[in-house]
């Protein structure tokens, strides 16, 4: 069983009484328990949040898998997004993909040695500063191939430095 | 020449905060406003004319003039999810003057009689996030939410909730599902939110940028709003402009400007050497213009309608004649089959079928029979489900394909001679 943090749980105990109705807490608290653990959500996870909510599972599970922003598996500790929509696509944003696929090795469990994960996300609503990505919660914009592989160069050395 | 009412101050850093809002005449609309009666607003939103500026152009106070006459609560949603592909509008907005979105939401909240807000905005923008939240909080500390707003007697309460990536959830009947708690599919209409909305009470859901013109149309009234703009379409409206252009970004232009200069003057026009091919001129779901019509198309509902297009969201993404049509129409229809939600078999299987057939034309294993099909999959696809995506994934198929067909033909001819040629500016026409 996957245990809940106390910063968490009084975290679900404020969300729960702040909409009109309890289930609408379902997606913060899904949002906070993914921080929880590492980037993602388990069955484990789903099964703690439900019995401290008193939600029947299947209603957490039914926003669970509708919304792309829960993560199904590890996405590694950086989670990098780059948009591959139109106006990003006629920029680059494809061959950006390309290249930072090539560039950080995916192993097989979809994370690299630097604990990095590389998705294909559609418009991020930053088309006017393509190619674009997202690592984490932050937008990187105008980016050329170099750029972006020095970001996350940068982010890499900066969590080992910590 | 942009006209800068929205957009005024966004180049003032400070403008993001109350004390700098307010240097500029910041909540002086709301003052002002609640001093009118409420259905005085909702008249003057309607002489105004005012268009939804999220999609549909709806007449924003004919909506708040649906709401039933009954005792149930009213909400008004504000819609920040923002989720068509070109449009960038309103998160620059929330960025730079979130201010005005409140402003112009506690004072449509005053017309509608709405004790209760929700900004909706999408997951990804943690950033605008984080300010608006900052400035809900500024606004609770100076009484311009809360109880007894400014000692008016109308209270009313905001809050913010955030999507978690679901494209469907910026349809209006889906992100009140979502805002629910459940999956974000859309719900059958009518009864239209305005009767039967969030938790089955009257709810109002409106765009950003809509909701942020309300103030203008106070400062300046109905006269002084329709300054700007043609007769049908008055007013300013913001237009994200991406693609092949030299300088990309958000224009604030009157209604009724024409794209040509919004593309080769505002925008500073295309790339050394390349030529106009296409314009999809309000987002990925609207038909996108050949370079004809694009050049002589004004940027207003009715200009567009009578090209067989719309306005959308405002969204201009230019494409120049270095793309090929049919890669970017695979690249659509992508995101369409992954955005449906499934509910209606149209949809459901239409988008697959979209994506299957523009990918199969993309790598030359189709023949024309395939583009006929893939017309005609599109055709069955219009009008027959719950909400307008369907639609949107059908129209950009339908219209692809009939301006610039030899392309797609020569893709499903194994003819490799006659495959894309980057240089030539396609001149098939409609009709
Ligand atoms: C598939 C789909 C996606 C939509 N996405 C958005 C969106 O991201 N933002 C938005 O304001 N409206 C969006 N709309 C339009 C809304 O349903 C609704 O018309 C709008 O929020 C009403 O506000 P307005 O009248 O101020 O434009 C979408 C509609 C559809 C069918
Ligand atoms: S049209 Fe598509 S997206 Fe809309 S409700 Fe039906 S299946 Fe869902
Ligand atoms: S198309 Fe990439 S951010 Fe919009």
């Amino acid at each position: 069983m996957f245990t809940i943090s106390e910063k968490t749980k009084k975290f679900i105990t404020k969300e729960v009484s702040r909409y009109e109705t309890k289930r609408s807490a379902i997606i913060p608290c899904l949002f906070e328990l993914q921080k929880d653990n590492q980037g993602w959500i388990s069955n484990d996870c789903i099964e703690s949040l439900s019995q401290f909510m008193d939600i029947p599972s299947k209603d957490i599970n039914e926003v669970f898998h509708f919304y792309t922003m829960f993560n199904k598996k590890s996405v590694g500790d950086f989670h990098i997004q780059v948009c591959c929509n139109i106006s990003c696509h006629m920029n680059g944003g494809l061959d950006l993909f390309k290249v930072l696929s090539d560039e950080f090795k995916i192993e097989k469990n979809g994370v690299s040695k630097d604990s990095l994960a590389i998705s294909k996300v559609e418009c991020l609503g930053s088309c006017g500063t393509a190619p674009m990505m997202q690592v984490n919660e932050k937008y990187y914009e105008n980016l050329t191939k170099d750029k972006a592989i020095q970001v996350i160069k940068d982010l890499i050395a900066s969590k080992k430095t910590n | 020449m942009e006209v800068k009412i929205l957009t005024q101050h966004y180049d003032k850093p400070e403008y993001k905060s109350l004390d700098g809002y307010k240097k500029y005449d910041g909540y002086n609309q709301l003052k002002k406003a609640l001093t009118l009666k409420p259905d005085e607003i909702t008249e003057m939103v309607k002489q105004a004319g005012l268009r939804g500026r999220g999609g549909a152009g709806f007449p924003a106070g004919v909506k708040w003039s649906f709401l039933p006459k009954n005792n149930k609560t009213r909400y008004l949603i504000c819609n920040a999810d923002e989720g068509e592909p070109g449009t960038f509008k309103d998160r620059e907005m929330m960025d730079k003057a979130p201010h005005q979105l409140i402003e112009g939401m506690i004072i449509s909240a005053f017309a509608i009689g709405s004790p209760k807000s929700y900004i909706y905005i999408r997951g990804e923008y943690f950033e605008s996030k984080k300010i608006v939240e900052q400035a809900i909080k500024e606004a609770y500390e100076n009484n311009l939410l809360g109880d007894n707003i400014l000692k008016s007697g109308f209270s009313h309460h905001m809050d913010i909730y955030s999507g978690a990536g679901a494209y469907i959830c910026g349809e209006e009947t889906g992100l009140i599902s979502s805002l629910e708690g459940k999956k974000g599919q859309p719900k059958l209409k009518p009864p239209f939110p305005a009767v039967e909305g969030y938790l089955a009470n009257p709810t109002i859901v409106n765009n950003v940028e809509t909701l942020a013109s309300v103030t203008v149309i106070i400062r300046d009234g109905v006269d002084g709003y329709r300054k700007h703009g043609t007769e049908k379409s008055p007013g300013t409206k913001l237009f994200s402009v991406s693609g092949n252009v030299v300088k990309p970004g958000n224009y604030e232009v009157p209604l009724g400007y024409p794209l040509k200069d919004i593309i080769f003057n505002l925008c500073g026009g295309l790339k050394e050497g390349r030529k106009l091919k296409a314009v999809i001129p309000g987002g990925s779901s609207a038909p996108v213009l050949n370079a004809e019509e694009a050049m002589s198309v004004n940027m207003d509902y009715e200009d567009l309608a009578s090209k067989g297009s719309m306005l959308g969201s405002g969204a201009i993404i230019v494409i120049d004649d270095s793309n090929s049509m049919v890669e970017l129409l695979k690249v659509l229809m992508n995101f369409y089959h992954h955005e449906s939600c499934g509910q209606c078999t149209p949809c459901r299987e239409g988008t697959g079928w979209l994506l299957k057939l523009s990918n199969s034309i993309l790598s030359g294993s189709a023949n024309l029979n395939d583009v006929a099909l893939l017309e005609k999959v599109a055709s069955h696809m219009k009008g027959k489900t719950i909400c307008a995506l369907s639609d949107a994934a059908a129209f950009p198929v339908l219209s692809f394909v009939s301006k610039f067909k030899e392309e797609f033909t020569s893709y499903a001819t194994s003819n490799v001679a006659l495959k894309f040629q980057a240089t030539n500016v396609q001149s098939y026409k409609r009709g």
